[in-house]
């Protein structure tokens, strides 16, 4: 980590989005992680995707749990407001975040400790639920915090810094989060921004359950021959199945693509997935052939990245609720009280 | 068979027991037999005594009648409506001496089956029914209904009030309206012409019952969240809570759809566990909705680590404990009030927080409403207090009421107006020294106001901080803000007794009509007693007032470890011997002649002699 403070002044002609605003609006407070944190890429990766998405900063709320990715809210998006939880409960917070105003971006940050262990439970839940949110996991197969323990995402048979095996089955959160209803499912690489920010666009942009699982570098306790969640190894085993060019609107095609493979997904707010294939038979839509090819993949040790499924026409949780369009936390008397009137009428029922 | 003792001959003041057997139909039978009785005027306290148990077990369905509307449990009964084998020797101990017992006598018993002084009466149910239906279902129904109909015989209970709520249950369904009917007047005719009718227990025709209203705790307390403003709603099914939530989801529907679109002005959200459905509503407080949920003992324990994140982050949040016979699973469908210590101070570490304590359904609404005030004016977790016997039975209660000039009190919210015209923003900053700070909501200003909300160190800004003398400034505005919450919180109740007396008694929450009751008897007895209810922690000074002037105090409560006495001991530091504990904790719902009986035995051991002797 840094101690220096970061300078008010910015350069004046530092690119400024439709709102005017520069890529120094989104950020954050320095970040106290490691020298070389996957999480820190990550971050960068999520003020570049909402910068270039135009969004108001004040417009989106943060949440996490507890560990080193749940930090990292603090390190974007200064101006939005943000809830560092309890260990593995975010999910819960930010469902009665969104119930309270249907107006704002949610967008939950969580660690493979946070979610896949402790918060397995409601990991779980908040995906069935279709709360419309994104839920990024900065996987690192370990522990951070409390320096270096095994976490359930490390791969069976990889290697802890000190050489101990890990003997337990890996749970593998894409799988879970395909199996649960996610209506937006992609895996990715905290070393390859290329491919993380579309999908974080994307994922903003998309209504109902966002998921991303982001492989994300321990450097300091999981970035070593043995380990699976190692840059290296992460690199060489990177499966790729598309590359996504994500338009805020429909863009005439003017590249020159071979007939099949491009896959276009047009999302609810009119926002266009282009899906450029790198795996001619790789269908994004087919959530049931999307997992016999993890599963097939992951049989054979690779890391399969990308966007991975997507059902652009979910209802999410306040449409399964028929909530009013108004954000619940914005009626007054008038809307919720039903007044003496209909006290009498009730109390007259009770005779 | 001779009669030792002679039968009780009583108006309008006795105890009914139906001994059933759980899932045979007889809730919604006995739940008419005593609104029969209101019906004419006459106030019961009806009581629902289930097992957790959905077929076959025991169950029981106690009605007092009393026409001086005491709705307090009284102990003992009168008239034994024993249909179920299984309790038979257990239902027989109960009936009071010169009691009557009811009974089928389809099959005979021996007379060892039967005591010498009570009245007893038998009717050969399953031979009518049997006679009389071809379908086994109907069968069991109807016999509910016939009993229904041969004990307004007995009793003197009018027909037509019978009639009449058989007519409001099944408006509409005329297929079950007449059957119904016809059932009860089969009872009826057979009673008159083959028992030996009235008892000498009879209900009159008065008019004691006059404006109040039959309402359940759950009911009225979920109305409450409504009248209240509660928008989200987050609940994990737990008996004896499960109701509360239900019926916030019934009355939404009813008040709370938009006519024009049919969507809801409100979101119910059955989570997976307690641990989701409290942080599903820290997460809608922290947003500006008012939310709630409810539950019991076990979900609070689930619930710790959240309500310390509530407290340290400040997050407004309403929870309702209906509790329930504990530790454990305990007795989950038997009440108690023993969660105080528990939420008083839950949470790990230096934690205190508000509890109110209703004493019946319309105090449930009542509070239920206040609570989300509370909530958002002291940006903390509020506890109401209530319990099975008061969540789950039946009350006769005052009428609801709402004035339509209250508004909702939001608390310290900073508006965007006052962002933008530069107002100093502090999250944990005691502007006001009152202890509480401002907040803002998600959303507000593109540029101001926002915050980072954790449940580790802070400063005034809340920015994370590791520095000692922060975290001690906050920990003491903490408790100025709980000091604050005083003014807000329903005052205790005091009541003097007439005459100038050495002795107290402290009570709370669903012991209250019992206590009443008891206060009546002392009276009757020469014995002055001054009381006063709690109903909110922190305590108020006059809690420590009241103790202060009296020599002694009783401090009645329904759990093992005197909890309301042992926080009064804590918080007010109180010489413990002032205060002596009444304790009852076996389930039940607390009674006056338990009280009377506990009073009267420590009054003797401070040498004060009743004018007349202590019932028993």
């Amino acid at each position: 980590m840094t101690y220096l403070a970061k300078p008010r002044l910015h350069h004046p002609e530092l690119p400024k989005n439709k709102l005017g605003y520069t890529h120094r609006d989104y950020e954050g407070t320095v970040s106290t992680l490691c020298a070389g944190c996957g999480h820190d890429s990550i971050s960068g990766a999520i003020i570049q995707a909402f910068f270039e998405l135009d969004v108001q900063p004040h417009r989106v709320a943060k949440l996490s749990g507890i560990g080193c990715s749940s930090k990292t809210p603090t390190y974007f998006l200064g101006n939005s407001h943000g809830f560092n939880s309890v260990h593995g409960r975010m999910p819960s917070v930010l469902t009665g975040a969104n119930l309270a105003n249907r107006d704002l971006i949610y967008f939950g940050v969580s660690g493979d400790g946070d979610s896949a262990s402790i918060g397995l439970g409601q990991f779980a839940h908040v995906i069935r639920r279709g709360v419309n949110m994104v839920y990024i996991v900065e996987n690192n197969g370990v522990y951070g915090l409390t320096k270096g323990q095994f976490s359930a995402t490390a791969d069976k048979g990889s290697k802890a810094k000190r050489g101990a095996v890990n003997n337990e089955e890996p749970i593998d959160m894409v799988m879970l989060a395909l199996q649960l209803g996610a209506s937006f499912v992609a895996r990715s690489f905290s070393g390859d921004k290329e491919q993380l920010v579309p999908l974080i666009r994307a994922a903003i942009a998309h209504q109902g359950a966002a998921f991303i699982d982001v492989i994300s570098p321990c450097v300091a306790f999981n970035n070593h021959p043995g380990s699976t969640k190692s840059y290296d190894f992460v690199r060489e085993h990177n499966d790729a199945v598309n590359r996504l060019d994500f338009m805020p609107t429909r863009t005439e095609i003017t590249a020159d693509y071979a007939p099949g493979t491009v896959q276009e997904v047009t999302q609810h707010d009119g926002s266009v997935l282009r899906l450029r294939k790198l795996h001619e038979d790789y269908d994004a839509s087919d959530k049931i052939a999307a997992m016999t090819y993890l599963q097939q993949r992951q049989a054979a040790g690779e890391v399969v990245t990308g966007l991975l499924y997507v059902r652009p026409d979910a209802d999410d949780l306040h449409q399964l609720l028929k909530t009013v369009d108004v954000p619940l936390n914005q009626l007054g008397e008038k809307e919720l009280i039903p007044g003496a009137a209909a006290l009498e009428k009730f109390n007259a029922s009770l005779r | 068979m001779k009669q030792s003792f002679p039968p009780i001959e009583r108006v309008n003041d006795f105890v009914v027991k139906f001994a059933n057997v759980n899932g045979s139909g007889s809730a919604s039978a006995n739940l008419l037999f005593a609104k029969s009785i209101l019906r004419m005027g006459v106030p019961v306290a009806p009581r629902n005594i289930f097992p957790s148990n959905i077929q076959g077990l025991p169950t029981w369905f106690e009605v007092r009648i009393n026409e001086n509307g005491w709705r307090g449990r009284r102990g003992g009964v009168d008239l034994m409506v024993a249909m179920n084998p299984q309790t038979w020797d257990q239902d027989m101990k109960e009936i009071e001496p010169g009691g009557y017992l009811f009974y089928d006598s389809t099959k005979p018993l021996p007379a060892s089956k039967f005591r010498d002084d009570i009245t007893v009466i038998g009717m050969p149910l399953t031979e009518i029914c049997n006679r009389q239906y071809s379908d086994a279902r109907q069968r069991q129904l109807f016999k509910n209904i016939i009993y229904v109909g041969a004990l307004s015989a007995l009793l003197e209970i009018e027909p037509e009030a019978i009639a009449e709520l058989i007519g409001e249950l099944y408006k509409g369904k005329e297929a079950l309206l007449k059957p119904n009917v016809q059932a009860m007047h089969m009872g009826r005719t057979y009673a008159q012409n083959e028992l030996d009718w009235p008892l000498g227990i009879k209900v009159r025709r008065t008019s004691a019952v006059g404006e109040k209203i039959f309402i359940e705790g759950n009911s009225a307390a979920a109305l409450g969240c409504v009248y209240g403003g509660a928008t989200v709603a987050a609940w994990y099914p737990i008996t004896p809570s499960s109701s509360l939530a239900e019926a916030f989801a019934r009355h939404c529907r009813k008040f709370r759809t938009d006519v024009a679109t049919g969507k809801a002005r409100y979101a119910i959200v059955q989570a997976e566990d307690e641990l989701a459905s409290i942080g599903i509503v820290i997460g809608a407080g922290w947003n500006g909705a008012r939310a709630f949920t409810c539950t019991s003992g076990p979900g609070i324990s689930l619930m710790q680590e959240f309500i310390g994140l509530a407290y340290f982050a400040e997050i407004p949040a309403v929870i309702f404990d209906i509790q329930r016979g504990s530790p454990s699973t305990g007795m989950p469908t038997r009440t108690q009030q023993a969660d105080i210590i528990s939420c008083a101070y839950a949470s790990h570490g230096d934690t205190k927080h508000v509890l109110i304590f209703p004493q019946d359904p319309k105090e449930a609404f009542e509070f239920a409403a206040l609570s989300f005030d509370l909530a958002d004016r002291l940006q903390t977790p509020i506890f109401v207090m209530m319990d099975l016997d008061i969540g789950m039975q039946d009350w006769l209660c005052e009428p609801l009421v709402w004035d339509d000039a209250r508004r909702l009190d939001r608390g310290k919210v900073m508006t965007y107006a006052e962002l933008e015209a530069g107002k100093d923003f502090g999250r944990y900053l005691d502007v006001d020294g009152d202890g509480i700070p401002y907040r803002t909501l998600p959303g507000t200003h593109p540029k101001r106001g926002s915050f980072f909300t954790r449940g580790s160190t802070k400063d005034p800004y809340a920015r994370y901080t590791e520095d000692g003398a922060t975290y001690v400034d906050n920990m003491q505005r903490l408790l100025r803000k709980l000091e604050t919450s005083k003014q807000y919180l329903p005052k205790p109740v005091r009541r003097d007794a007439g005459t100038k007396t050495r002795f107290g008694a402290i009570y709370f929450g669903s012991t209250a009509p019992a206590m009443e009751e008891t206060l009546a008897a002392l009276a009757g007895q020469g014995i002055h007693v001054d009381t006063l209810r709690i109903r909110a922690f922190p305590f108020h000074d006059e809690i420590a007032d009241f103790i202060a002037s009296h020599e002694q105090v009783f401090v009645v409560e329904q759990n093992r470890d005197a909890q309301m006495r042992m926080l009064l001991v804590n918080e007010l530091a109180i010489d413990a011997a002032k205060l002596v504990s009444i304790l009852h904790f076996d389930g039940t719902p607390i009674t006056a002649r338990f009280i009377l009986r506990e009073i009267g035995e420590k009054l003797a051991m401070f040498n004060v002699m009743p004018l007349r002797k202590v019932a028993p």
